[in-house]
Parts: C-alpha cells; sequence; structure tokens
C-alpha cells in the first residue's frame, strides 16, 4: 500500500506526515510505503487544492486539515480490506 | 545527506563564516551591530506584546476555526466567475496565513478551480493581506502606507486578474478534475458566534495596535523646546525628526540621548487620545475573548488553537526577529547616498527599480516590513516603499520558477511585467499623495 503527503513543507505537512507513519504502525498492517511529495505540480496532478493533503493508493482521504493518526489509521484498514 | 541537512549545514557553515572573518576592529561594523541591537530592542519594546503576539493568535484561530474549504468552494471550477475575482482577491486573509500554502493553492486554482484569472489575483494579494501583515505594516510604517498596502493590493488583484485572463482568453488549458473535497466537519457552533469571536479579537489588535501620532513637544534639560516626531524610542535615546517652521518634517534624523530630555508631552489630538487609553479599550475586549472562549469553546477546540498559534510563533518568531537583527546590521552599512540615490524621492525610477528589485527578491515571512522600514529611513520615497511591498512578498525568484512550471513561460513573463508595472503605478499615486 501507498501512502501519500503532499505539501511544500510546512509545519502542518510535517505534522501529518508523523500521524501518517504513526498510523501506520498502530493500524498493523505490513508493507505500507509513506512518502512526502513536495512539487506543487506533483501535488496540483492529484487533483489538490489545499496542503497538507493525504493521498491512500491514489484516494485523497483528506485535505487541508491534520487528521489524527487513529482517523488515518482506520483508513488504511478499510484500504486493506478491499484489496 | 538530504535537503533539509544540507540546509541546516549551510546556515551553521555561513554563521561559522561571518564570526571567522567578521572585522571588529572597524568603527563601521562595530556601529552596525550596535544599530542592529538598537533595532531589535524598538520591536522588543514597541511592535511585539501589542502586535506580533495578538496578531499571532488570530492567525492561530483562522487556521483552527473558520473553514478553508468553504473559501476554496468559491475558487473551484463550478465558482461564479466574477465573483471568484472578488473571493481570490480577499481570499488571503483566511487562506494565506501559512504562507507555504499559497503556492500549491495558486496551482490548484489554475489547474482545477476558477482558473488563472482567480488564481494570478489570489497570488497577487495574498501575502500581503494576512492578518501579521496587515497589523505589522500599519505599525510598524505608519497608518497611511498600512492602509494603501492592504486597499491596493486588494483592489490591483482584480484588475492584474482580469488583464491576465483577458490577454489569455484563447489558450482553453487541460483541466485536472479535482478530487472530490471530502465534506467538511459540520460547523459546531452558529456563524454569528465565530463572527463576534473574531471581531473582538481584531478589535483588541486594533486598540493594542493604535496608532501613535509620536507627534510630541521635546524639552531638553537646558529648556529649549522641540516640535519633532519620534522616529524611534529606545531605552538610552530618542531619535526625532523636527517640525520645520512650515510644518513639514525635517529630513535628517537627530539622535538625543535621554540624559538630556527633560520632558516629552505628546501633542494632543483625538487619535492620541485614544492612544493613551489604548490599553483598557483592547483589555475589554481581551475579556470579551476569553469570555466567549469560556461560554462556547470546548477545551479541544482552545487546545487546537493554541496548538495552531505555537506552531505560527515558532515559524515566524525567530524569522521575523533574526530578519529585523540583519536588517539593522545592513542598514548600518549600507550609505543613506546610495539608498536615496537609488530609491528615493518618488520619482518613475525609484517607483520602478523597487518594483522590479522587489520582484526577484525573496523575502522570508514578514521580513518585508522591517527591510521597508529601514529602507525608507535610509532616505527610501513613500511611493517606492509602497511599491516594494507590492511586488515583494507576491513575487521572488525562486517562486517565480514554481509558477513558470506550473503556468509555463509566456503567462509567467506577463504576470512578473503586470506586477511590476502595477506597483510601479500604485507607488506613483501614492507618493504623489503623501510624499
Amino acid at each position: 500500500m501507498e501512502i501519500k503527503v503532499l505539501g511544500p513543507g510546512c509545519p502542518k505537512c510535517k505534522k501529518l506526515y508523523e500521524e501518517a507513519t504513526k498510523a501506520v504502525s498502530a493500524s498493523g498492517v505490513a508493507d505500507v510505503s509513506v512518502s512526502k511529495v513536495e512539487r506543487i505540480g506533483e501535488i496540483a496532478a492529484h487533483g489538490v487544492m489545499m496542503t497538507p493533503a493525504l493521498v491512500i493508493d491514489g484516494v485523497v482521504k483528506a485535505q487541508g486539515q491534520v487528521p489524527d493518526a487513529r482517523q488515518i489509521a482506520t483508513w488504511i484498514v478499510e484500504a486493506q480490506a478491499e484489496k | 545527506m538530504n535537503r533539509d541537512e544540507v540546509k541546516k549545514f549551510a546556515w551553521l557553515a555561513g554563521i561559522f563564516l561571518v564570526a571567522y572573518f567578521l572585522p571588529l576592529g572597524d568603527p563601521k561594523v562595530t556601529g552596525a551591530i550596535f544599530e542592529a541591537f538598537r533595532l531589535l530592542q524598538w520591536y522588543a519594546i514597541h511592535h511585539t506584546l501589542a502586535c506580533v503576539v495578538p496578531a499571532m493568535f488570530i492567525a492561530g484561530a483562522i487556521a483552527t476555526f473558520l473553514n478553508q474549504a468553504s473559501v476554496m468552494r468559491y475558487l473551484g471550477p463550478d465558482a461564479p466567475r466574477f465573483l471568484a475575482y472578488g473571493v481570490a482577491s480577499v481570499a488571503g486573509i483566511i487562506l494565506a496565513v501559512c504562507s507555504c500554502s499559497v503556492l500549491p493553492m495558486f496551482a490548484g486554482i489554475y489547474t482545477m478551480g476558477a482558473g488563472l484569472g482567480p488564481a494570478t489575483a489570489f497570488l497577487y494579494s495574498g501575502p500581503a493581506i494576512n492578518v501579521m501583515a496587515i497589523f505589522l505594516s500599519a505599525r510598524v510604517l505608519g497608518i497611511e502606507i498600512g492602509v494603501a498596502r492592504t486597499v491596493g493590493a486588494v483592489v490591483f488583484a482584480i484588475v492584474l486578474g482580469l488583464i491576465m485572463s483577458f490577454l489569455f482568453r484563447s489558450g482553453e488549458r487541460k483541466r485536472i478534475e479535482a478530487a472530490p473535497a471530502p465534506t467538511p466537519p459540520a460547523a459546531t457552533r452558529p456563524l454569528w458566534k465565530t463572527a463576534l469571536f473574531f471581531a473582538a479579537m481584531v478589535l483588541f489588535l486594533v486598540f493594542s495596535d493604535w496608532y501613535n501620532t509620536n507627534d510630541v513637544t521635546v524639552k531638553l534639560a537646558d529648556g529649549t523646546e522641540i516640535r519633532a516626531n519620534i522616529r524611534y524610542d529606545t531605552r538610552d535615546a530618542l531619535d526625532i525628526q523636527r517640525y520645520e517652521d512650515t510644518g513639514r518634517l525635517a529630513t535628517e534624523v537627530e539622535r538625543i540621548p535621554k540624559n538630556r530630555v527633560a520632558e516629552v508631552a505628546p501633542v494632543p489630538s483625538f487619535t492620541q487620545s485614544v492612544h493613551e487609553v489604548k490599553w483598557y479599550l483592547a483589555g475589554a475586549m481581551g475579556l470579551l475573548v476569553l469570555l466567549m472562549v469560556w461560554r462556547w469553546f470546548t477545551r479541544d477546540e482552545v487546545r487546537a488553537w493554541m496548538h495552531a498559534t505555537w506552531d505560527f510563533g515558532l515559524l515566524i518568531v525567530p524569522l521575523l526577529f533574526g530578519g529585523v537583527f540583519v536588517t539593522g546590521f545592513v542598514g548600518g552599512l549600507l550609505p543613506e547616498q546610495a539608498v536615496a540615490a537609488l530609491v528615493g524621492g518618488n520619482s518613475l525610477a525609484s517607483n520602478f527599480i523597487a518594483s522590479f528589485v522587489g520582484m526577484i527578491w525573496y523575502f522570508a515571512t514578514l521580513t518585508e516590513i522591517p527591510i521597508v522600514e529601514m529602507l525608507t529611513r535610509l532616505g527610501m520615497g513613500q511611493g517606492p516603499a509602497l511599491a516594494l511591498l507590492l511586488a515583494g512578498p507576491a513575487l521572488s525568484l525562486p517562486s517565480i520558477l514554481v509558477i513558470y512550471k506550473v503556468i509555463g513561460a509566456r503567462k509567467t513573463a506577463v504576470f512578473c511585467l503586470l506586477t511590476v508595472v502595477m506597483s510601479t503605478a500604485v507607488g506613483l499615486v501614492f507618493g504623489s499623495f503623501v510624499g
């Protein structure tokens, strides 16, 4: 599973990245990669207008806000179940 | 090493080189170091508690309690075109609280939202109209330039956006399908409560930040009286400009040591009367804010608000105070004649140079304000100061490169050109009114 954190690197983006990594270990789902996307063009290509944004397997789950680790973990589990 | 580490290393290496080579024997350099601390003290005494700190709480509250998604809706693909221009030109107040979010939103509005016109309008006005920029400009640079900056940014953002979309009306770009925005959480309190809460906070800032005319009568220890305007007031000295018999301010600034000053009496006026009771008025607003927080907000909301405020503090305070210190140091070294020759007065050339430099130069968040303040002290005219304030934060070489990747070379070139032309024009008009 691939998780992307979109944002040019402001404090909120860093916070979201932290929450996402926490969520991955909390969810217990194996084989999840978390990466940062910082280039404006790539961010826009995901159809995101507000940063930071969270994308799980190509689906925009949140934008313009920082969901907490618990919320992200449930999304990870859901995405895993759909596979 | 990743990019962050390289950056940190460059900082450390830079500080090391400065420390290693700083010629402390040179009286100009020691004077400049002294000036740097003097400017820092001036900021600490006069601008920090009354302006920067409350503005940080407001910025934090905007980020926490105002729904950015609902503003973004008016800049989305289905937004009515003309409404979009209006919203884009003022949306910076709510959307640009974090300066790093401006470029992604610009790209978003352009590629999947309301299009090129509103996107460029947003980019032009955004950095100039966040709460902190508005209040700090008015406080540090004077009320006229603070108002002119805000109004100029909003009005010319619309003009600039309209021109851009007219020039490039034919080229339909390929649009990116916007991801469906996740449904925003339902509002937890009625709009009027939120509005009242923000009104009280802004009024707090208006009062705590109330304009000091700084027109005074200085009585010296030897009995002479001087009608003057205070430029800087630090613990050991007063920097003043005398009023000449014509009623105009003298151009040169004099420094009077505090031990020669017997008394400083403000010249009475309405503005000044309000200034004298400003802390009572601000205090009343502060109590109102506390009352509302206590009655209307949950503990979690307040915690989120404080957290956001702290994040802004961490981001802005080092930049601002570092910027003030460096500005004071460089200002101490710059020869006045050179600055005055380049951007003095209110000529077309001065305004153009100020706009052009502003377009290229990268200003870290809010540092444009101390820099412009320093330049005006060295002889920069009011018009060019406004031109620099308008063009400066809107564009910089790094942001031009990003914009180029998003909208292409031709549109970027036209946007830069329009920004410079527009800022020059506004500077000229403003300079001829107040100069």
